[in-house]
């Protein structure tokens, strides 16, 4: 894929395939001779974990379909029929359902990678593009197979979610009810949303074909974001970054499995166990951790349409993150001042995390009552997240690009060899060989 | 750096996990040293064995437990789990358990609805023909089915153990409806109820009456029946019943879980055997 191939088929059917269709040569060009940078840390692992936790859900996912009914009456207690008399059912399903979970941590952790070290700034547009693709696939498919236990956070969130549609003008109504299949989440819409959840995950496995076959032109980013210049800057991807990859996918595992085997419902809401009632409604409704931080934008705008349009906003602004930075300078270890923006950037989508799985007029200093500020207490976390979702969107549209063109950045080094023979850490900053370089 | 960063989002998850919880915090659940707690607990048969007792003679005049059928009892792992009979259906304790049991059916020669005593084969039959009258007949308040009650309830086995051993006379101040207990452990919220000074006590209303006294079960094995005795067995088997596979999930894991770690292990030192004259 990456242009140039060393491929030489050794056996004679290999020839006879190779100028008919060259699969072992693209397997071989892909996964084998790969030039990759050779100071790539473990921050560049989880994209082997999430293809291999895409799988793991995949193939669950095929097995607990062949259980599992999706019908309002009959779906709750399938899964748990599941669990109780499918051999190891318990052990698909609830590595179906933590592998939700530990999906998202590890592409929230791929994500920090890329923000940090700018692995979305030119040429690597699309690859980014295509990464925030997949993540906006992923949610949909998540909330959608949340749905389908059809217990009380299940049917009550996707009551909400759906909801937000109907806000907006016009179309809104008819929408809503063309989503549900009916005039209320039923029936209808359990068996369509379990339909789109099989399907989306094939959608996903495209597009992280086409992830990887962007990458792959342009080739890795890095921790010192500076290109690759000469052969000494790489090694082949096999078995250097095999085995790397494949150590933090067994370190990866043995959190995933201690979830699984040791705390399977510790990642859940225990209201979704029970049974899916529409005359009831749970006295919290919460999405599940990994949405946490949109909820809390959602519900930090007063105004309806207005949080639903912060809330797809929210993802809205990744897609635009390469043309917001403004700054040359890949990797944030040569910006110090947007690395100081950027981590205060990580604790504010954690604070929105915090707050969305907290009560909106909630304390956030107990008993301290301060300020009633338009229609809330300013001590209340619909208060925090409306601070927090102020800086989210102020960090993508105000801070970094202003920052591109007032911060002065450390010197870059040379080359990727350079700081692996001299790290930074160690040498006198006279001694590198770089000048100054401005975005 | 790396591990600035890790502190940092241990801390963040660490927030997150924080329990969302309600306007009108009850009582935290009073933790229980559970046998089955932890990575290598077991339940203990003889408890499991007891809070069936408990759930039959008590709960099940009120509670269905539409998942569990009488075979479950005689599992890998249940509490009547006999290994000279694989097929728990063959099981004779749990057969003459089903036998006490009188559940529906249809006579297949004239169609006509029928009693019969159940097999293990048979689900546990439920107390109630519908939730209308499972409602009518409790007061306006349909008892919750009890198949995976510990973990569908916040605090899991704690909280049922608080709630049922919980039951206090409620405070001078508080105005109880007719049919209604005061229970601390219960979520609610008093605010309306409360005309006694300060802040309104924790907990909130059950229309379950405190369903459990001395010796309203005999057990077998010649326990003292206690209040407390029973609720930590009938939690046992609920726990039990919450989540049958449990044991068998533990001890799985446990192989699996040194596997992964050999293979890891195994990982890091060809990691390091492969990297060794590579500078990076």
């Amino acid at each position: 894929m990456s242009g140039h191939s060393t491929y030489e088929p050794k056996s004679g059917f290999e020839r006879w395939l190779d100028v008919r269709l060259p699969i072992v040569r693209l397997m071989n060009d892909t996964i084998v001779t790969f030039p990759t940078p050779k100071n790539l840390n473990y921050w560049f692992t989880f994209g082997g974990i999430l293809a291999l936790v895409l799988g793991l859900q995949i193939v669950t996912g095929i097995v607990l379909a062949m259980h599992y009914v999706p019908n309002a009456d009959m779906a709750f207690a399938s899964v748990e029929r599941i669990m109780r008399d499918v051999n190891y059912g318990w052990l698909i399903r609830y590595m179906h359902s933590n592998g939700a979970s530990m999906f998202f941590l590890a592409v929230y952790l791929h994500m920090f990678r890329g923000l940090y070290y700018g692995s979305y700034k030119a040429p690597r547009e699309v690859l980014w593009i295509l990464g925030c693709t997949i993540y906006l696939v992923m949610i949909i498919t998540a909330f959608m197979g949340y749905v389908l236990p059809w217990g009380q956070m299940s049917f009550h969130g996707a009551v909400v979610i759906t909801n937000l549609v109907g806000s907006l003008p016009i179309v809104g109504g008819p929408i809503t009810t063309w989503l549900w299949g009916g005039f209320a989440v039923d029936n209808a819409t359990l068996n369509r949303f379990f339909s789109l959840h099989y399907l989306l995950p094939f959608v996903i496995a495209g597009l992280v074909i086409l992830h990887i076959w962007a990458l792959h032109v342009t080739g890795n980013n890095n921790p010192t974001g500076v290109n690759v210049k000469s052969e000494n800057d790489t090694v082949p991807f096999h078995p250097y970054y095999t085995v790397k990859d494949g150590f933090a996918i067994g370190v990866f595992l043995l959190l995933y499995m201690s979830f699984v085997f040791y705390n399977p419902n510790a990642l859940g809401d225990p209201v979704n166990y029970v049974p899916a009632n529409p005359l009831v409604t749970p006295a919290h409704i919460v999405p599940e951790w990994y949405l946490l931080p949109f909820y809390a934008i959602l519900r930090a705008v007063p105004d309806k349409l207005g949080g639903v349009i912060l809330m797809f906003g929210a993802i809205a602004v990744l897609f635009l993150l390469p043309w917001l930075d403004t700054s040359k300078v890949r990797s944030m270890r040569y910006r110090p001042t947007a690395r100081l923006y950027f981590f205060i950037f990580v604790f504010v989508s954690l604070v929105l995390g915090y707050c969305g799985g907290q009560l909106p007029d909630g304390q956030v200093i107990p008993g301290l009552s301060g300020l009633v500020l338009l229609d809330a207490d300013i001590n209340s976390f619909v208060w925090l997240s409306r601070v927090a979702t102020l800086y989210y969107f102020a960090y993508f549209l105000i801070i970094l690009p202003m920052l591109g063109l007032t911060e002065t950045p450390l010197p870059v080094p040379e080359s990727i060899s350079d700081p692996v023979l001299s790290h930074p850490a160690s040498t006198p900053v006279g001694a590198m060989a770089a000048p100054e370089k401005r975005g | 750096m790396l591990r600035k960063s890790i502190a940092l989002a241990a801390l963040g998850l660490a927030l997150i996990s924080g329990p969302a919880l309600a306007a009108g915090e009850p009582k935290e659940p009073r933790s229980v040293a559970w046998t089955f707690a932890g990575p290598f607990g077991k339940f203990d048969a003889a408890q499991v064995q007891r809070g069936y007792k408990v759930y039959r003679e008590v709960c099940a005049a009120c509670h269905s437990m539409d998942l569990m059928f009488f075979r479950n009892l005689g599992q890998k792992h249940g509490p009547f789990y006999d290994p000279k009979y694989p097929n728990p259906n063959d099981n004779p304790y749990v057969k003459s358990l089903a036998k006490d049991i009188q559940v529906n059916d249809i006579d297949s020669e004239t169609g006509d609805t029928i009693q019969r005593a159940a097999l293990p084969a048979d689900k546990f039959p439920l107390p109630f023909p519908n939730e209308a009258a499972a409602r009518a007949s409790n007061g306006g308040a349909a008892p919750p089915d009890l198949s995976v009650i510990t973990k569908s309830r916040e605090g899991g086995p704690d909280y049922i153990y608080s709630l049922l051993t919980g039951y206090v006379n409620a405070p001078a101040g508080l105005t109880v409806g007719p049919g209604q207990y005061y229970n601390p452990y219960m979520p609610g919220d008093l605010k309306s109820y409360w005309t006694g000074k300060g802040e309104a006590p924790k907990g909130g209303f059950i229309a379950m009456a405190p369903p459990l006294a001395v010796d309203k079960v005999t057990f077998d094995d010649g326990t003292k029946s206690t209040v407390d005795q029973q609720a930590r067995d009938v939690v046992a088997f609920l726990a039990w019943a919450s989540e049958p596979k449990q044991t068998e999930r533990k001890q799985f894991g446990l192989g699996a879980m040194i596997y992964l770690f050999i293979f890891t292990l195994l990982l890091w030192f060809s990691y390091k055997r492969v990297w060794r004259n590579i500078a990076h």
